[in-house]
C-alpha cells in the first residue's frame, strides 16, 4: 500500500493525503488512520479532519514537533489500513413534496426525467458520509444515481430552509444551515444531524450510510415535532 | 450585577473568546479573533485567561456604557480613536468606566480590530463550550449575531480596575504590516515557480470588501499549472487559495473546515493577526519561511504573552494634537508596573 504525502498547511497543520480523487476505497484509509489517531492521540494534537482524500491534523507546534507526529502517524498508517469500528446505517425521513422538494421539478428537467422518477432514484441509494464542511452538520454524501447527476447551478439560488436535502454536482447532501446555494433542493429531513443543544449535537460520523426514506408533508411535520420535542426520528442500524 | 451596555454599535461588532474549538471534523469552523494576539492582550491587561471572551470591535466603531457600578476595562488596538465624555485617550488603554460616563471607540487611521476586555467575565450562554460569536450559522456570542445598539451583556464578577485611565505599553502591537510570512503549501505544486515567485512578490492589494471570513487580494493574477479545481481537503486558518480568476483569498478567522481550490501557501500563525489589520486599499507582499522559522515566531509571541502587559500613565499632553498621537512616546519602556 502507497505510503501517504505529508504536506504542510502552516506550522500547526498537516495535511496527510492518501489521494486526489474521490473514492471509497481513499476514504477507508483516511478513516482507519482517524480512527487509530483517535485511539492513540500524540500530546499536542488537537483536531482531526477527514476529507474524501486526506486527513488534516491540526496541532500545537509548541507541544507537538512535526517530525514526531510524522513518525506517529506512519507508524499507525503501517498498522492500521483497515477501519475497526463498524459503520452505522442511517435511515432519515425525507419530504420530497411540497414546499419541502422545491427544485424537483427543476432538476427533472435538467436531468430529462420526471419528477417521480427523481424522487424514486434519491430515495433508492444508499450513501456514503465523506465528510463534513461547508457549514456545520454540512455532511457530504457519495453514492449519488448516475442519473441525477447534474452540475451545480451557475449562479446560487436564494437560502434554503433548515435540514434541506440536496443534489449537485455529482454528490448529494443534508445542508443544516440555510445558505444560499448551487445545489438542487430536492427535499427536508425533519432530522437534525446538527443540533448545537443536543449533548450529542452530530450523531452522524463520516464513513457512515445514510438512506431516505419518503413520507409525506403532514408526517414530516409530525416527525419535526418529534424530533423537536428531543425524540429522535433517525433510525439507526448496521451498515452492510 | 453589573453589565456592559452598547450604545451604538457599526456593523460587525462580536463577542469572541479563543475559539470553538474541536468541531472541525463537523463542518464547525472556530470563529475567535481576528487578531489573536491583540484579543490575548485585552485579557491579559484586564487579568483575564487568555482566550476569555472578549468584544471585537471593527471599524464600524462602537459607544459604550455600564450599569450597576465601575467596572474596569482593557482596551487593545492600534490606531483606533479612543474618548470618555470626549476626553480622547491612547488607543490601547486601561481604564475604569463609572456609570453615567460613555466610552466612545472609533477607527482611526490604521488598524482593522480592536479588543475590549472586561474586569470579570460575560455573562452569555455558551454553544459548544465556546462564547465565539460565528454569524453564519447564528450561534454564540449575544444570540448568534453581532452587537447592536440596546444590548446589554451581564458581567460576572464585574469590578472596578485602575482608577487613572493607563496607557498599555505593548511594543508588540506595532508590528510592521507590509511583510506577511507565510509557509507554501500544501498545494504549492499547483503552480509553476516563476508564480510561486510571482505570488511572494506581489504587491498585492488588500480589497475593501474583506469581512471575518476571507480577505481577498487584488493584483496581478496567478496562473494555474495544473487546474484551478482540488477534490476538497481541509482549510487551516490562514490558508491562501487561488480559485480560477487567479487572484488569491486569506482564509480568516470564520473561514470554511475544508475547500476545493489550490491553497499555494499559509500564512504563519503570528503574523495571522498582522495581516487581518491591514485595511482595504494597503498594499503587501508575502515572504516564505521554513516551519523551524514559522515555530520560533510562534514561541517568542507565547513568551511575550506570559508577562504582564506593561502601562504607563496617560499624560494629558500626549493629546495635544494629531501630530503628538502620532507620535512613539514610550520608545524604550519595557514595564511601567510597580
Amino acid at each position: 500500500m502507497s505510503v501517504p504525502r505529508l504536506l504542510d498547511a502552516g506550522e500547526a497543520a498537516l495535511v496527510v493525503e492518501f489521494g486526489t480523487t474521490v473514492d471509497p476505497a481513499l476514504s477507508d484509509r483516511v478513516l482507519a488512520l482517524d480512527e487509530a489517531l483517535a485511539a492513540d492521540p500524540p500530546q499536542g494534537l488537537r483536531e482531526r479532519v477527514p476529507t474524501y482524500r486526506s486527513l488534516m491534523l491540526h496541532y500545537d507546534p509548541l507541544v507537538l514537533d512535526r517530525a514526531r507526529l510524522v513518525d506517529h502517524v506512519l507508524r499507525l498508517t503501517e498498522n492500521a489500513a483497515e477501519r475497526t469500528g463498524a459503520a452505522t446505517l442511517w435511515t432519515l425521513p425525507c419530504c420530497y413534496d411540497a414546499p419541502h422538494g422545491e427544485d424537483v421539478v427543476e432538476l427533472a428537467g435538467r436531468a430529462g426525467l420526471s419528477p417521480e422518477a427523481v424522487v424514486a432514484l434519491h430515495a433508492g441509494a444508499t450513501y456514503r458520509v465523506y465528510m463534513y464542511g461547508f457549514a456545520p452538520g454540512f455532511a457530504y454524501l457519495g453514492g449519488l444515481p448516475e442519473d441525477l447527476a447534474v452540475p451545480r447551478r451557475a449562479s446560487p439560488r436564494p437560502p434554503h430552509p433548515r435540514n434541506a436535502v440536496v443534489v449537485g454536482g455529482g454528490l448529494a447532501a443534508v445542508a443544516t444551515v440555510p445558505m444560499p446555494t448551487g445545489w438542487y433542493v430536492v427535499g427536508a429531513t425533519p432530522s437534525r444531524l446538527y443540533a448545537p443543544e443536543r449533548a450529542k449535537s452530530f450523531f452522524v460520523a463520516a464513513g457512515d450510510a445514510i438512506r431516505f426514506e419518503p413520507v409525506d408533508a403532514a408526517t414530516f411535520d409530525a416527525l419535526a415535532a418529534r424530533e423537536a420535542s428531543g425524540e429522535p426520528v433517525a433510525r439507526q442500524g448496521r451498515a452492510a | 450585577m453589573r453589565a456592559l451596555v452598547i450604545e451604538t454599535a457599526g456593523p460587525g461588532i462580536s463577542v469572541q473568546d479563543g475559539g470553538r474549538h474541536g468541531y472541525l471534523r463537523y463542518g464547525f469552523t472556530a470563529a475567535g479573533p481576528m487578531d489573536p494576539l491583540m484579543h490575548a492582550i485585552a485579557n491579559r491587561a484586564a487579568g483575564n485567561p487568555l482566550d476569555a471572551a472578549a468584544i471585537e470591535i471593527s471599524t464600524g466603531g462602537v459607544t459604550l456604557a455600564v450599569e450597576g457600578g465601575a467596572l474596569g476595562l482593557a482596551l487593545a488596538s492600534t490606531g483606533f480613536r479612543i474618548a470618555l465624555d470626549g476626553e480622547p485617550l491612547p488607543s490601547a488603554v486601561a481604564l475604569t468606566l463609572e456609570p453615567g460616563r460613555s466610552l466612545v471607540v472609533r477607527a482611526g487611521d490604521t488598524g482593522s480590530w480592536g479588543y475590549l476586555a472586561v474586569h470579570g467575565r460575560l455573562d452569555l450562554a455558551p454553544v459548544l463550550g465556546s462564547l465565539a460569536t460565528h454569524t453564519r450559522s447564528g450561534v454564540g456570542g449575544l444570540d448568534g449575531r453581532g452587537l447592536a445598539a440596546g444590548d446589554r451583556i451581564p458581567v460576572v464578577d464585574g469590578r472596578p480596575g485602575e482608577r487613572a485611565p493607563h496607557r498599555l505599553v505593548a511594543p508588540r502591537l506595532d508590528r510592521a504590516p507590509d511583510t506577511i510570512r507565510v509557509m507554501l503549501g500544501p498545494q504549492d505544486d499547483y503552480f509553476a515557480p516563476d508564480q510561486v515567485a510571482a505570488f511572494l512578490a506581489g504587491p498585492w492589494t488588500v480589497s475593501p470588501r474583506g469581512d471575518r471570513m476571507a480577505c481577498f487580494l487584488d493584483g496581478t493574477p496567478l496562473t494555474h499549472a495544473r487546474g484551478h479545481d482540488i477534490v476538497s481537503d481541509g482549510v487551516a486558518m490562514g490558508a491562501i487559495q487561488v480559485p480560477g480568476n487567479g487572484l488569491p483569498i486569506v482564509l480568516m478567522a470564520d473561514r470554511q473546515s475544508t475547500g476545493g481550490y489550490p491553497k499555494i501557501a499559509t500564512v504563519i500563525g503570528p503574523d495571522f493577526g498582522r495581516l487581518a489589520q491591514v485595511r482595504g486599499g494597503a498594499r503587501i507582499a508575502f515572504r516564505a519561511v521554513s516551519i523551524a522559522d514559522a515555530v520560533a515566531a510562534r514561541r517568542a509571541e507565547a513568551d511575550v504573552l506570559r508577562g504582564p502587559v506593561p502601562w504607563e500613565p496617560v499624560v494629558r499632553t500626549d493629546f495635544a494634537s494629531d501630530f503628538l498621537l502620532g507620535l512613539n512616546l514610550v520608545d524604550g519602556v519595557t514595564d511601567g508596573r510597580p
